[in-house]
């Protein structure tokens, strides 16, 4: 499929970050359309154009609008549609591999303005917060001061473009934990607490921020709203599968000629996308590589044909997540590179549930004496084990994701693992191996 | 009990810090009214006060360099909440720093792909020009190094970061480089624009404040980004671009201040915005479905009988499957 930059067709122009460069290629056009529309004709609309999240998981972007409960018509509100509501933005990039909503930020941060102002309006909320990973210092400053040209000119504030709507926004920085990407842990840390999730249900479209209905949208989802409104849905599902249409930045990096961002439509082959980086570094061949940063099950050469969209990349057995795009070659080490992720799901583990946070700490102990040339012949089998004790029983998907590098590189590089084992440890192996990980890469 | 090199036994893997509490330094400077006015005005943007307590404890690390008691303490009383609360939330962030740091904080990404790009060879070579390992500081104060996860710069891998501003693709000699120049009172330029500052100053622009003379300047310091436009590039490159939008771009003047080859996704300037730009959306439909999805959308459609209220009834009834559970970055359960 041919390159189609949408969300990053601006980032080439000079100064591309002012208002005044965005306003002269169709910046805040699509603010007035929606404006002069009303909130549940641009649900709708949203929801027609197949929009799916960008932050990893993909669900529905109007349909998770539309859960938000609004008063009926005529009737006095109760319960939480008498609530206010809220619309928080997750720019909490973390997932490793992950770096497309920092580009975006820097580039283009009023698309991203743009498209919270509308999406505020369609759920009705008066108050928006932009949470920023707090590493992110540069991003966090352009995008500081677009917010402050968006107020200066009267897209931001009180009676928004003279329509009688109000909007405050909050950019909000983070402090450093990977864990406040998940929602309810993101909610947790802007209310002022530990960045621990919370049990659902109730979810956040009924009790979010502050117990109120919340709707929150990840960076590049948002930005992309501008575009349906502008377009219409017909033109953005021109791109990319009926089921998960639009255009996608796709994030290459590692072993490549020219790692970086590339926007295409969703469905886009790794096969095209590492033609368009330069292939993997000249004398060198594609080892293994993630569709989706390192929470999603590794993929291989015989799956440079998959279309990268939500659908097909589950169906060949791993997730579409941010569409991070890391690629490793042959003379990378995959129990290493596991064994660093691993480190990293460790480190990040919020402590709050047990098999996520005992799981983690013993996963990266049998990896690393894997590692160290003293792993034993029933280690496979306890990695295994351990996998299967926290998949689908931790609290929340960072327990999930840590077991997605450990059991998919089982599964496609055993090899490698035991080519790790001392002698004497290889020989007794046999062939008792359960090395079909219970529940993973489904 | 492993770690990686460079790392306190321990720390990596457990996130515990066990390390001894010690008294403030002497030349702490102290929190004053003015820190105080500061944190009230952060409190004022939050609909509840409580959401203040994160910039908050970066306005503390831009006065004094870490969360200091004090600090806690202030904002304990300022928020209503004990200590041990404040005391929790500082704990748990890797971003709040527990002892006094440099005058920097240099940050190496060893997660896997820096990793395996070079990043774990720089924090090694870093450690041992410093004399210290993560999360310790060097003896003349200039400097904190700490290894850090995934920064969400893996395209400029492998990178550095001095106060959390981007060193795009380092090596071992340019990183140490880097360092030197640092020691010696030097602030080389980040690749990504802005000037350096220091580990104090961006704690506030943190917080939500500006930390410079001429803060437009700084926002507009051109950086280098390669790897950010090199598919835009390409796109150029090959005349590839996203369909048109379908009112027509024949039909429209040409942007005179757009530059040249940047392809449009759109042929709509937004002059003809609502009902017209509806009716062409409705007729450029290919399909029967298409048709219909563009007309509901159309201004003068009528309301879909019943729509309002089975989307409210959805809303506090989620499906099992259909959890609207998931938007970010972080972890993620496929829905």
């Amino acid at each position: 499929m041919p390159l189609s930059p949408v969300l990053t067709y601006r980032w080439g122009a000079d100064q591309s970050w002012r208002l005044s460069t965005y306003e002269s290629m169709d910046g805040y056009a699509a603010l007035r359309t929606a404006l002069s529309m009303a909130p549940d004709e641009l649900v709708t609309m949203v929801k027609d154009s197949g929009l799916r999240g960008r932050g990893g998981a993909g669900f529905p972007t109007g349909m998770k609008w539309s859960f938000i409960p609004q008063p009926k018509p005529g009737e006095e509100p109760t319960g939480p549609a008498a609530l206010p509501k809220y619309l928080v933005v997750n720019a909490d990039e973390g997932e490793p591999g992950t770096c497309k909503d920092l580009p975006l930020m820097m580039a283009d941060p009023h698309s991203l303005i743009e498209g919270v102002i509308i999406s505020a309006y369609a759920i009705r909320s008066k108050f928006a917060a932009i949470y920023v990973r707090g590493e992110a210092v540069h991003a966090h400053r352009r995008l500081m001061a677009a917010v402050e040209e968006a107020y200066a000119a009267g897209y931001l504030g009180t009676d928004i473009l003279g329509t009688g709507y109000d909007l405050e926004l909050v950019v909000h920085a983070g402090a450093g934990a990977y864990i406040c990407g998940e929602e309810t842990a993101l909610l947790e840390s802007l209310e002022g607490y530990r960045g621990q999730p919370r049990l659902k249900p109730p979810f956040p479209a009924v009790a979010g921020l502050y117990g109120s209905p919340t709707v929150i949208n990840n960076v590049e989802t948002l930005a992309s709203v501008p575009f349906v409104v502008r377009g219409g849905p017909a033109w953005f599902k021109a791109m990319g599968p009926e089921k998960s249409p639009g255009p996608k930045i796709y994030s290459i990096s590692g072993r490549v000629v020219r790692p970086g961002q590339y926007e295409a439509p969703m469905g886009t082959t790794m096969r095209e996308l590492l033609e368009m980086a330069g292939g993997v570094r000249p004398g060198h061949e594609l080892k293994f590589w993630t569709p989706g940063g390192s929470s999603t099950p590794y993929f291989t050469a015989e799956h440079l044909d998959v279309p990268l969209d939500f659908d097909s990349v589950a169906a060949a057995g791993s997730m579409l997540g941010t569409t991070a795009l890391m690629v490793f070659d042959e003379t990378d080490s995959i129990v290493e590179a596991t064994l660093r992720f691993t480190q990293f799901y460790a480190h990040e583990s919020c402590g709050k549930c047990t098999p996520c946070r005992e799981g983690t700490y013993w996963l990266v102990q049998v990896l690393q004496r894997i590692v160290d040339g003293q792993g034993t012949a029933q280690d496979l089998d306890l990695l295994v084990d351990t996998c299967d004790n926290i998949l689908g029983r931790s609290f929340c998907a960072l327990g999930d994701g840590a077991t997605s590098c450990i059991s998919s590189s089982l599964k496609y590089f055993k090899d490698d693992y035991v080519a790790l084992l001392p002698p004497e440890e290889q020989a007794r192996l046999g062939r008792s191996l359960r090395l079909e990980p219970v529940g993973a890469a489904s | 009990m492993s770690a990686l090199p460079g790392s306190i036994e321990g720390a990596l893997t457990t996130g515990l810090d066990d390390s001894p509490v010690l008294p403030a330094p002497a030349d702490l400077p102290p929190l004053t009214e003015q820190t105080r006015l500061e944190a009230r005005e952060i409190i004022a943007r939050y609909p509840v006060p409580r959401s203040a307590l994160l910039p908050m404890l970066h306005l503390v690390q831009s006065y004094q360099g870490y969360v200091s008691p004090e600090g806690v303490a202030l904002c304990a009383e300022e928020l209503g909440l004990t200590k041990a609360e404040v005391g929790a939330v500082a704990t748990f962030y890797t971003m709040y720093k527990r002892r006094p740091t440099g005058r920097h904080i240099v940050s190496v990404c060893t997660n896997t792909l820096c990793s395996v790009l070079g990043g774990q060879r720089i924090m090694d070579a870093l450690s041992a020009d410093l004399g210290v390992h993560h999360d310790e500081t060097a003896a003349d104060g200039s400097i904190t190094l700490e290894h850090a996860e995934c920064l969400a710069a893996c395209d400029y891998a492998p990178v550095v970061t001095v106060d959390y501003e981007f060193y795009d693709q380092q090596d071992v000699e340019s990183a140490r480089e880097l360092v030197a120049a640092l020691r010696r009172g030097e602030k080389p330029h980040p690749t990504r624009g802005a000037p350096l500052t220091d580990f104090r100053g961006v704690s506030r622009q943190l917080a939500g404040f500006n930390q410079y003379e001429d803060p437009r300047a700084a926002v507009d310091a051109p950086g280098n980004y390669e790897p950010t436009l090199i598919g835009l590039r390409l796109a150029e490159e090959r005349g590839e671009s996203a369909p048109a939008m379908t009112t027509g771009p024949e039909d429209q003047p040409a942007d005179a201040g757009e530059p040249r080859d940047t392809v449009r996704p759109s042929g709509d300037t937004g002059e003809t915005p609502g009902k017209e730009a509806a009716d062409a959306r409705v007729a450029a439909a290919d399909t029967p479905a298409e048709k219909a999805g563009a007309a509901g959308s159309h201004p003068d459609a009528p309301e879909p009988s019943g729509r309002s209220l089975a989307d409210s009834d959805d809303g506090t009834d989620t499906p099992a499957g259909s959890e609207p559970g998931t938007s970010g970055q972080g972890p993620q359960r496929e829905a």
